[in-house]
């Protein structure tokens, strides 16, 4: 088989764990079907692209223009696409975030290939297949590609990154010039207090309307800041006013696969497992034994959350104390 | 302004999906189809573009078959001024060739504004906004939560990872909606009555050749039946020792 391209998201000049990930995933692919992986960064001023040998790239183009720190859409595609017909390659990896969104369905337009959406596993067998779900996520699909080139964008958090002891080598690029002026990002809003993103978590704790009242949030929180987790939440709680949309998981919001999820006074609604029953690991804590959500979850305590999520906080605590 | 609208017909969120006897589709008899969840904020925001700018057309548009019509009259309902079925005989698990087709009716009708759905909830793609807006040759911002166009420019701003994007762009554009960008209007009495009248036009167009094969459409491995460790405060223990030992988490 031909070889893997990789774009590898940065965000302030570091590479995104996600591009990790997407490496780990085009690793597999290109030793089953012998190709190589190769990366590309588009970025501002610096990047620091050293070390990506070890996560699985045999080799890195660095693409850089002042004025490509933040994405935008028009030159990252056409450089994108630039690269890909460059190389010998079978497909295009790009994650699955709101860039990779957005970058992955106009680069396949670009190209005239097909375009593999949030996938969580490749393989190869003669060719290259895909799983990917649908009808939020109470499917998947299996799907092969027939066409020499193939656009996929990896669901985050659907492969670990890897560590190895290779090298791997590292050459400049150039970013390719967009149509002048069309859509500019013109900057990244911070939120107030920077918080880890449910999407890329590899721990998230929500909370929903058990919790009863915006402020006892504070106990969600908590719990989050103990184990290094981000925090998530219902639509009720959201369509409440108590946690800002960028929480909210779900068909409505985001749909997430950490390692760990803890759902917390939620019942467990279609529309909310929609977005995370993809979790490795989903833990329930809610007063009614017959909640939905005890239907998913690996573990589950019934009761007062009240009282139970206090003392989980303290026993992690101490558990990261020691 | 003139503005098109990109719909689609999906199942409803609270449908049980069941597998057809091909492995590769699902079983559609009993289930429920609505406007896409998505498509609901794009055909409100298209609504109050053409109020505030006074006069205009909203056009929708969708690939589907002759059931799509029920699909398009609830967008009707809701204030678009006509509709166009672009009737295929399948359908496409590739979004491009749907994308191609879309494109090939938009191309030359001069829209200010083309909005599209953040994403369809059946085929979860993200894609066909984006993929229009490149065959098009116009700019896109896709995921949008809140927009304002004057004077031939817009903004729009996007969740990302950790931020907001801000994005300033130039018409004609496409503009794929996020929940949050509006309230959409339920049809009223009156405008379910009129949406009957309202123009529709049925096309038939051949999709192209898409470069994915379904294997299979197969529901999700059951979630292992877990367990409940136990009750109340005094079960946190046993599930701190389950999350550490047995699922190795911690
Ligand atoms: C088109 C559509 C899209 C939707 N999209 C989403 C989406 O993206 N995300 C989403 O989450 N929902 C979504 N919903 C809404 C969804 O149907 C549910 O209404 C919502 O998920 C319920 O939120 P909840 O679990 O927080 O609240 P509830 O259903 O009210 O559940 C609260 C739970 O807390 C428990 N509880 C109460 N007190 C305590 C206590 N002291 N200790 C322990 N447990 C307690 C209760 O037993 C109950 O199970 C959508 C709905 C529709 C129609
Ligand atoms: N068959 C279709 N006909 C018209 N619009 C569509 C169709 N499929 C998708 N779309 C539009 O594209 C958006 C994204 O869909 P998708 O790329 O399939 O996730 C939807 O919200 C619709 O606005």
């Amino acid at each position: 088989m031909s070889n893997i391209l990789v774009v590898l998201e940065q965000r302030d000049g570091k590479i995104k764990r996600v591009g990790h990930e997407a490496l780990a995933a085009a690793r597999g692919l290109a030793d089953a079907g012998g190709g190589e992986v190769h990366g590309l960064v588009i970025g501002g001023g610096s990047v620091e692209a050293d070390g990506l040998g070890a996560f699985g790239a045999d080799r890195v183009t660095v693409s850089t223009d002042d004025s490509s720190e933040l994405y935008q859409s028009e030159p990252y595609a056409a450089t994108v696409a630039d690269a890909a017909q460059m190389g010998d390659y079978a497909a295009l990896l790009i994650s699955a975030t709101a860039l990779g969104r957005d970058l992955a369905p106009r680069v396949a337009a670009k190209l005239d290939c097909p375009l593999a959406a949030d996938v969580t596993e490749l393989s190869y067998d003669s060719g290259i297949v895909v799983k990917r779900p649908a009808y939020s996520g109470k499917a998947t699909y299996t799907l092969r590609v027939t066409s020499p080139l193939v656009v996929i964008s990896v669901r985050p958090n659907a492969y670990a990154p890897l560590q190895s002891d290779q090298a791997g080598t590292i050459g400049e690029g150039s970013v390719t010039a967009g149509r002048e002026g069309r859509a500019v990002t013109k900057e990244i809003k911070q939120p107030e207090r920077a918080a880890l993103d449910v999407t890329e978590a590899s721990i998230v704790v929500a909370g929903g309307r058990g919790l009863k009242d915006a402020e006892h949030f504070a106990l969600v929180e908590g719990l989050a800041e103990a184990l290094g987790a981000a925090v998530g939440a219902s639509r009720a709680v959201v369509d409440a006013g108590w946690r800002p949309h960028s929480e909210q998981v779900g068909q409505t919001g985001k749909t997430v696969s950490p390692g760990l999820y803890i759902a917390v006074g939620i019942s467990g609604a279609v529309q909310h497992l929609a977005g995370m029953r993809t979790a490795k690991v989903i833990v329930a804590i809610n007063k009614d034994a017959d909640a939905p959500i005890f239907k998913v979850a690996d573990y589950g305590i019934v009761g007062d959350l009240f009282e139970i999520i206090p003392r989980l906080t303290d026993e992690i605590r101490a558990l990261k104390e020691n | 302004m003139k503005l098109a609208v990109c719909i689609k017909r999906t199942p409803d969120t609270e449908t049980r999906i069941k597998i057809a006897g091909d492995g590769k589709r699902i079983d559609e008899a009993g289930v429920k189809f609505v406007l896409n969840t998505y498509d609901e904020y794009a055909v409100e925001e298209a609504l109050q573009l053409k109020e505030r700018a006074g006069s205009g057309e909203v056009v929708v548009v969708t690939v589907g078959t002759e059931a799509s019509q029920e699909t398009i009259r609830t967008a009707l309902a809701m204030g678009a001024d006509r509709g166009v079925l672009l009737k295929v005989d399948g359908a496409s698990i590739d979004p491009l060739p749907v994308a191609k087709a879309l494109a090939d009716e938009l191309r030359g009708g001069e829209y200010d504004v083309v909005l599209f759905g953040k994403l369809a909830i059946d085929d979860y793609s993200h894609a066909t906004g984006p993929m229009v807006a490149e065959l098009l040759g116009v700019p896109c911002v896709s995921a949008v939560a809140k927009l304002e166009i004057a004077d031939g420019k817009g903004t729009a701003e996007r969740e990302i990872e950790g931020g907001v994007e801000v994005v300033e762009f130039s018409l004609p554009a496409v503009i794929t909606a996020d929940k949050g960008l509006n309230e959409p209007r339920y049809p009223a009495l009156r405008g379910i009555m009129m949406a009957k009248k309202k123009p529709l036009e049925v096309k038939d167009v051949a999709l192209a050749d898409g470069g994915l094969e379904i294997v299979e459409l197969a529901l999700p491995p059951e979630r292992q039946e877990g367990r409940i460790v136990g009750e109340g405060a005094d079960a946190v223990p046993a599930l701190i020792d389950a999350l550490r030992n047995e699922a190795k988490v911690l």
